[in-house]
């Protein structure tokens, strides 16, 4: 039977077929090709490995990073919350006892884990990808088959370097035409969500699709992949191509000589077949897509930003009208707002989502030779401490300074209330992570998802803006060539 | 991990969808470096709220938790189940989960039982009208009994399996240990390696 992508990277990887068959059907035993280790959900899987008496079956397929905890100012000095701390060490003492190599903070391959391994070329296609955070999806987008796990999960990939599933059914989100200027992979994903639901994508792997897609760089189909999980899908991916190729040559860790050749006639066969079926399709028209925005507290809860914060009333389904009312006073805000009357407070610039160079590239184009408004504070954190140190060498972060945004270290940082780098109570957000839950990015805080150029022209206006909405910049082609 | 058949519990009608992890256990409790001691954690924001339903009495008691649809969205921390069970709660009923909640749900013995909204509906309204009804969930006939209510709800067979019997996944993994050595021995040399480290 004709297969698609994702059946294919599941059937290549199965070690040991489940009994039964149908609803019946134990799970397969799949092989884990990469696993990727942070402090925050490894601990009592490396507790649970020591109280078992196993060891790391792969440390050689293992990789670790410190993202989540860490500050992203100060970074020579000790982090100064004590548990924050004490996870970093205890990561730090596991990777030694377990062989496992790690990436602390400092170290320039440090970053956040979904940047760090497609950055070091250990990302790639028709890989088996696990990781103990939900946006492991990220890696799909070289057409690997990568999921977020927990704990337990973590676990048993590090005795065991396979996984127990059971089959997913796949979904094809197909994208066609060509996007508007100023219209982003971020605002693709934002409207899929919005358009499928926080739990469209249950039980599905997600194949993005059309020629909306094939011609996005690698960095903006990890955008997209990044947040299918907000889909509730358990993974996203895209088949390779000569863009993904074109990433991949000259990595670190990407094949070389004789191996690269073999390892492209391999990637070759990795797209879905022509009559192959998918169990469920959505179509998005990348022509008439605009920037988009979020006004609730899932990401579902989307618009574009040229319209209006809706009405519970707008809902028909029950749970979505109480959805949206409770999620509207939470947000502060009233039904019928224009999206670009809302005045925001801070703008974010970073997370697994949107923190890669071209993220970067894309907001100073818009900030570079103006002014932030200035009743609002902008973070820019790179992704990595390698996106830091590239951006440095184009003089990004100069543009972003005289523009009076901070430039930070690198980390997970206000993506997710965890580290320093917080919302206040009421605060309110224009973010280019993944998650406007309520309190997600400190207690009380609330966030509007957006794309890295919506966040840098919001910067500049002071209200949700699109760059479209800004006047021209004094002189931009001067200024940029002072810069480089 | 303990052997789930059946419990009976005072069940808490939480009439809310999309109760994300983020809101079951907000990230500044995943400092922490053990496995239990997550009580206090569970639902901490909505807990400051005195009219929260976790703060009524006699809901306060609950072990059966009865929630609205998406339950356990975003991120997969496993936290989550491990507050929902510090707490007291031994089984949650929605009418859809989140894939990595209902997985880890399944690891760590918490049953994640999935009902018609329907039902859901007919349990929450008994439960408001009465509450401290128990409610019991039956994993052998896969039935929920609430009042008069009696619903039947759907797990895998694997996973119903393996809390029924208590096992424990890693051990049942590694009795295929030597098909695991097999099927590393076709690895492909083009296929990347952490170790050793190559830096750019």
């Amino acid at each position: 039977m004709a297969k698609t992508l994702a059946e294919k990277v599941w059937d290549a990887h199965v070690v040991r077929k489940g009994d039964g068959d149908g609803a019946n059907a134990q799970p397969d035993l799949l092989y884990i090709d990469l696993h990727l280790v942070h402090e925050v959900t490894s601990p009592q899987a490396f507790e649970g490995l020591r109280l078992a008496g196993r060891k790391l079956r792969r440390p050689d397929l293992t990789i670790a990073t410190e993202d989540h905890n860490t500050p992203t100012l100060d970074i020579d000095k000790p982090i100064a919350d004590l548990t924050s701390r004490t996870q970093i060490q205890t990561l730090r003492n596991n990777c030694q006892e377990f062989g496992v190599r790690l990436h602390s903070l400092g170290d320039a391959e440090q970053g956040i884990v979904h940047v760090v391994g497609p950055q070091l070329g250990l990302t790639q296609p028709g890989m088996t990808v696990v990781c103990g955070d939900s946006h492991t999806s990220t890696h799909g987008a070289f057409g690997a088959l990568a999921m977020g796990i927990g704990t337990s999960e973590v676990e048993h990939v590090m005795a065991t370097q396979t996984l127990s599933l059971k089959p997913f059914k796949t979904m094809a989100i197909n994208v066609e035409g060509t996007l508007k200027p100023g219209v982003t992979a971020k605002d693709i994903i934002l409207a899929v969500i919005a358009k499928i639901g926080t739990g469209g994508g249950q039980g599905y792997v997600l194949e993005y699709r059309g020629s909306a897609i094939r011609a996005l760089s690698m960095e903006a189909r990890m955008t997209i992949c990044n947040m299918s999980i907000e889909a509730g899908a358990r993974a996203g991916l895209v088949a390779p191509d000569e863009t993904t190729y074109a990433y991949m040559k000259g990595r670190p860790h990407a094949p070389q000589g004789a191996d690269w050749d073999a390892a492209v006639e391999y990637w070759n066969t990795l797209l879905t077949e022509d009559d192959a079926t998918f169990d469920a399709e959505v179509d998005l028209d990348a022509d008439t897509l605009e920037p988009f925005v979020t006004w609730g507290t899932n990401p579902g809860q989307g618009v574009s930003l040229s319209s209006k914060v809706p009405s519970p009333e707008d809902f028909g389904d029950e749970n979505a009208k109480a959805a949206a009312e409770r999620a509207l006073q939470y947000m502060g805000l009233t039904a019928g707002t224009p999206m670009k009357e809302i005045r925001v407070d801070t703008v974010f610039l970073g997370s697994c989502t949107n923190s890669r160079m071209e993220d970067l590239r894309a907001a100073a184009d818009i900030v570079r030779g103006r002014q932030k408004d200035p009743n609002i504070r902008m973070l820019v954190v790179p992704g990595s401490a390698r996106v830091r140190l590239e951006a440095e060498a184009e003089g990004l972060d100069k543009v972003f300074k005289d523009f009076g945004a901070e430039w930070r270290f690198a980390g997970c940082s206000m993506c997710l209330g965890m580290n320093p780098d917080q919302l206040e109570v009421g605060e309110r957000c224009a973010s280019t992570s993944n998650r406007n839950f309520e309190g997600r990015q400190g207690k009380g805080g609330r966030t509007h998802l957006v794309s890295p150029v919506v966040a840098a022209a919001t910067a500049v206006r002071g209200t949700l803006s699109s760059p479209s909405d800004l006047d021209p910049a004094p002189d931009t082609a001067a200024i940029r060539t002072d810069a480089a | 991990m303990e052997k789930f058949t059946t419990h009976t519990g005072i069940g808490v009608p939480l009439r809310q969808s999309n109760v994300d992890t983020d809101q079951i256990i907000p990230a500044v409790y995943l400092k922490r470096i053990t496995r239990t001691g997550f009580e206090d954690a569970l639902f901490s924001a909505w807990r400051k709220d005195p009219s929260f339903i976790l703060n009524q009495a006699p809901f306060n008691t609950g072990s059966v938790l009865v929630a609205g649809p998406d339950f356990g969205t975003g991120s997969s921390r496993e936290h989550a189940v491990w507050a929902l069970k510090d707490y007291g709660f031994k089984t949650v009923l929605s009418s859809r989960f989140a894939d990595i909640f209902r997985g880890n749900s399944g690891k760590q013995g918490l049953l994640a039982a999935e009902l018609a909204q329907d039902d859901i509906e007919l349990i929450w309204k008994v439960l408001e009208n009465a509450p401290g009804t128990e409610v019991t969930v039956d994993l052998v006939s896969k039935t929920v009994i609430c009042g008069n209510v009696v619903a039947p709800f759907d797990i895998d067979d694997y996973t119903r399996w393996r809390l029924l019997e208590g096992l424990d996944d890693i051990g049942l993994t590694l009795k295929y240990e030597e098909d695991i050595t097999a099927y590393e021995a076709t690895r492909p040399s083009f296929k990347p390696k952490t170790l050793p480290a190559r830096l750019s």
